[in-house]
């Protein structure tokens, strides 16, 4: 469930390593010829140990010790991350790592989630499943994040490769049920279907009734993003017939009574969405529904991780008690509860380790879950209201509840109108083991409403004294100190979001000199200008991307930027109305680096210097 | 179709429109628009910007502070995805803003129109309404019998994705699982009634 996986470097190579490769080295069973040169056998001894070498990190590192290292791991690279679709070309990935099997690949810039850049921006999939197609026939997982996916480019994945394993989209968008059934259809040995968070089309395919009839290996089907119905009685045939499954996740438009035919069926799940969660619309079957529903729950021996409850009537939620106390994960960020109903499950709630919730359960409901999730490592409160003026339900006092209860804590997004400098610092001293902290004071500018003075004190705490710190995310009135701080103590930090803050080029500066790990780089609507662009230069060939939006970037300093360094793509976005660009004001920068140059996709509202 | 419609209240096309004013400016009944203006930044000047945060930094008040002046809604701010953002349009906590817009055809009309189905408290209403805007009479309805005296008769398609005669359920039942209206004509009218 958690939305932060990039724990290590990406691969780009931007090193630019070795030149070709020695296609000897490409078979570790030589068949005819007398016993191997020392070389050879260094070669075969190091690419057979290196096929325990899995992180990103140790890889990257071990190819550039020399050119026959730089090879054998070339050749016994397996897992294909690709951060940036647009920092190398399929072509030259697959030149390099020829025995790829699976392929993690990201492409819109994150802000794309909250309608920053304007659709058909590009990502497109089909260059690199074309090329895969005849690359890595043998491939069995991709993994594709903020992709733009189209039912043609699932056709001809799901054609490529015979022996295709696990598919996981997230944030994607293009493709629809056609594109579905493809896959279910092709793919005979899928385990794995994950639709998280995309846009997908109804085509009015029934894609459920595609996958093979005989039985399949399916482990996980997750299709709870999906807006429209799917063939409940296929779905159950489907269960029925897939003994492996472990994780099924719901969308909303299975009703409580198709959920407990399902979990009936399939009483081994660990995952489990539930849809809609909402009780049939006869009042004489409620009563009934509700025995059922936590008869069901009792025989779920297995299930760890909750979520769905769309459309719930809270007074029902009690039915999950029979599962509660074996829970690692809850998701009940749809779920419009108070803080008594939330407690009403969460004290038995001693396992929990991720936790989302909606801001409906208020600062009690979180005292509650302090009081009782000792384990919990990841927290995220979403808004009901979410809107810059709205009503918020959460404050300080839950901030601080948290933090004194649920020391362990690693990772947390927390929505709020109103906040304090000392419950932030608290968090700061009370949880050692923060990797991720984001903060959103949903009210642009909102100082410390205590104090009235900027929430500088309160992240400066938090870089500070959370050493671990690798993502964060400020709000809030924020000067240029606050920024400071970030560079001053922010050693580690990688991604860093911005918006409404500052109060000139400084602050900037400070991040791009004093924080030698940042990767990526999210700005809007701050003061920073092209002093502050410029004085990153010695660092960007270092990050995976800057985006800056409704800065004070000009034209001038955005070419000065292209103009010194080659290897980095600059593009300026405009709305797409707009004819070209107007009185030498840059509204979006989006910039990255790129062995490739100037991408060939790019739409008419996208300039590249 | 002409447009001497007159329902409760207007369509109120004014908070459709673009323009690039503050919303609420000249409206009187102080509507938010439900999609956000796309602000122009580089046009505003920032000195603008930190007036704003000075009026919102009167924090001595305790709990409650003042509401800030009507700012201009901006792009993308909260960071929500929007598929979070449109699960609670329905359930808002005040209700305010979002209605509840169904597509409405009909039988032989050319075109499809688009109505708010929380502007009316009831049946009676929703189906005068629908008998101004499309031009029609709409017959008497009765439990068993459905909807007589006409050839038109007004469905719905529930969440269910199943056709339904307006009318069967009550109306807040109705309102929350009505995705779309149909008014059907002639023969195949009839064929609801008998089922």
């Amino acid at each position: 469930m958690s939305e932060d996986e990039d724990r290590t470097v990406d691969l780009d190579g931007v090193s630019g390593g070795g030149a070709g490769f020695n296609h000897e080295a490409s078979s570790s069973k030589t068949s005819c010829c007398p016993s191997p040169s020392p070389d050879r056998v260094l070669e075969i001894v190091l690419e057979n140990v290196l096929l325990f070498l899995t992180s990103r990190r140790d890889r990257s590192a071990v190819s550039l010790v020399c050119k026959s290292w730089y090879r054998a791991e070339a050749l016994t690279r397996s897992e294909l991350f690709i951060g940036n679709c647009y920092a190398v070309s399929p072509r030259r990935a697959i030149e390099r790592f020829q025995k790829v099997r699976s392929l993690v690949l990201k492409g819109m810039p994150r802000f794309a989630d909250f309608s920053l850049v304007p659709p058909n921006w590009g990502a497109h999939f089909l260059p690199w499943v074309s090329a895969m197609a005849t690359g890595y026939p043998w491939l069995e997982k991709v993994y594709l994040k903020r992709m733009s996916v189209t039912d043609d480019d699932l056709n001809l994945l799901a054609k490529s490769f015979p022996g295709f394993k696990e598919l996981v989209l997230v944030c994607c968008e293009g493709f629809g049920t056609s594109g579905l059934a493809a896959v279910a259809r092709e793919c005979r040995q899928l385990r794995v279907l994950d639709l998280i968070d995309d846009e997908v089309m109804d085509d009015e395919v029934d894609w459920i009734s595609c996958f093979p009839e005989t039985g399949t290996c399916l482990e996980s089907l997750v299709f709870d993003c999906v807006e429209f119905h799917v063939n409940f009685g296929a779905l159950e045939l489907l269960v029925a017939r897939s003994p492996s499954l472990r994780r099924l996740k719901l969308n909303r438009h299975v009703p409580l009574g198709e959920l407990l035919r399902l979990m009936v069926r399939a009483p081994r799940l660990t995952h489990l969405g539930t849809g809609s969660f909402s009780l049939s619309e006869h009042p004489a079957q409620e009563e009934q529904e509700a025995a059922s529903l936590a008869a069901a729950f009792a025989a779920c021996k297995s299930l760890i991780c909750l979520s769905g409850f769309r459309d719930i009537v809270p007074d029902y939620l009690p039915t999950i008690h029979p599962v509660c106390a074996k829970l690692t994960s809850l998701n009940l960020s749809y779920a419009n509860i108070n803080a008594e109903q939330l407690k009403s499950v969460i004290y038995h709630c001693h396992k929990l380790q991720t936790l989302w919730v909606l801001d409906s359960v208020c600062d009690e409901g979180l005292q509650a879950v302090a009081a009782t999730c000792k384990e919990l490592h990841e927290l995220r409160v979403f808004p009901m209201d979410a809107r810059e003026d709205g009503q918020a339900f959460v404050s300080e006092v839950g901030l601080l509840a948290i933090s004194e209860g649920c020391r362990k804590l690693r990772s947390i997004l927390y929505f709020c109108q109103k906040m304090t400098n000392d419950a932030v610092v608290a968090m700061s001293q009370n949880c050692p083991e923060l990797v991720v902290f984001r903060l959103c004071i949903m009210g642009r500018h909102r100082p410390d409403h205590v104090t009235g003075e900027p929430m500088d004190i309160g992240f400066g705490a938090i870089v500070m004294n959370c050493k671990k710190l690798t993502r964060l995310a400020v709000s809030g009135l924020l000067t240029d100190k606050a920024f400071s701080y970030i560079g001053k103590y922010g050693k580690l930090v990688r991604t860093l979001s911005v918006a409404f803050a500052g109060n000139t080029d400084m602050a900037l500066r400070y991040v791009l000199e004093g924080c030698p790990k940042l990767l990526k780089l999210e700005i809007r609507d701050s003061p920073f200008g092209d002093t502050a662009l410029l004085s990153g230069l010695h660092h960007y060939y270092n990050m995976r991307f800057l985006w800056m939006s409704s800065c004070k970037l000009s034209l001038g300093g955005c070419k000065e930027v292209a103009r010194r360094m080659p290897q980095l793509v600059v593009e300026l976005i405009r709305e797409p109305e707009e004819e070209d660009i107007v009185d030498d004001v840059v509204e979006k920068l989006y910039m990255y680096r790129s062995l490739e140059g100037c991408r060939l996709d790019a739409p008419s509202f996208v300039t590249i210097l | 179709m002409e447009s001497t419609v007159t329902y409760k209240s207007d369509l109120n096309l004014k908070a459709t429109e673009l323009r690039l004013g503050l919303p609420g400016a000249d409206d009187s009944d102080n509507e938010k628009p439900t999609t956000p203006v796309a602000v122009r930044n580089n046009k505003r000047p920032f000195s603008e910007l930190s007036d704003e945060s000075k009026s919102v930094s009167d924090a001595k008040d305790g709990d409650r502070e003042t509401a800030p002046v009507a700012k201009v809604q901006v792009v993308g701010w909260p960071p929500i995805r929007s598929y979070r953002k449109n699960s609670f349009q329905s359930k808002k906590i005040e209700t305010e803003g979002a209605g509840i817009y169904v597509k409405v055809s009909m039988d032989g009309a050319p075109y499809l129109r688009k109505i708010d189905l929380k502007l009316y408290k009831g049946y009676p209403e929703l189906l005068k309404a629908l008998e101004e805007m499309f031009k029609f009479t709409i017959g008497e309805y009765s439990e068993r019998e459905g909807y007589n005296g006409s050839e038109y008769e007004p469905t719905y398609e529930d969440k269910d994705g199943d056709w339904m005669l307006v009318g069967d359920v009550p109306w807040d039942m109705f309102i929350s699982s009505c995705k779309r209206l149909r008014i059907m004509k002639g023969s195949e009218a009839r064929g609801l009634d008998c089922a």
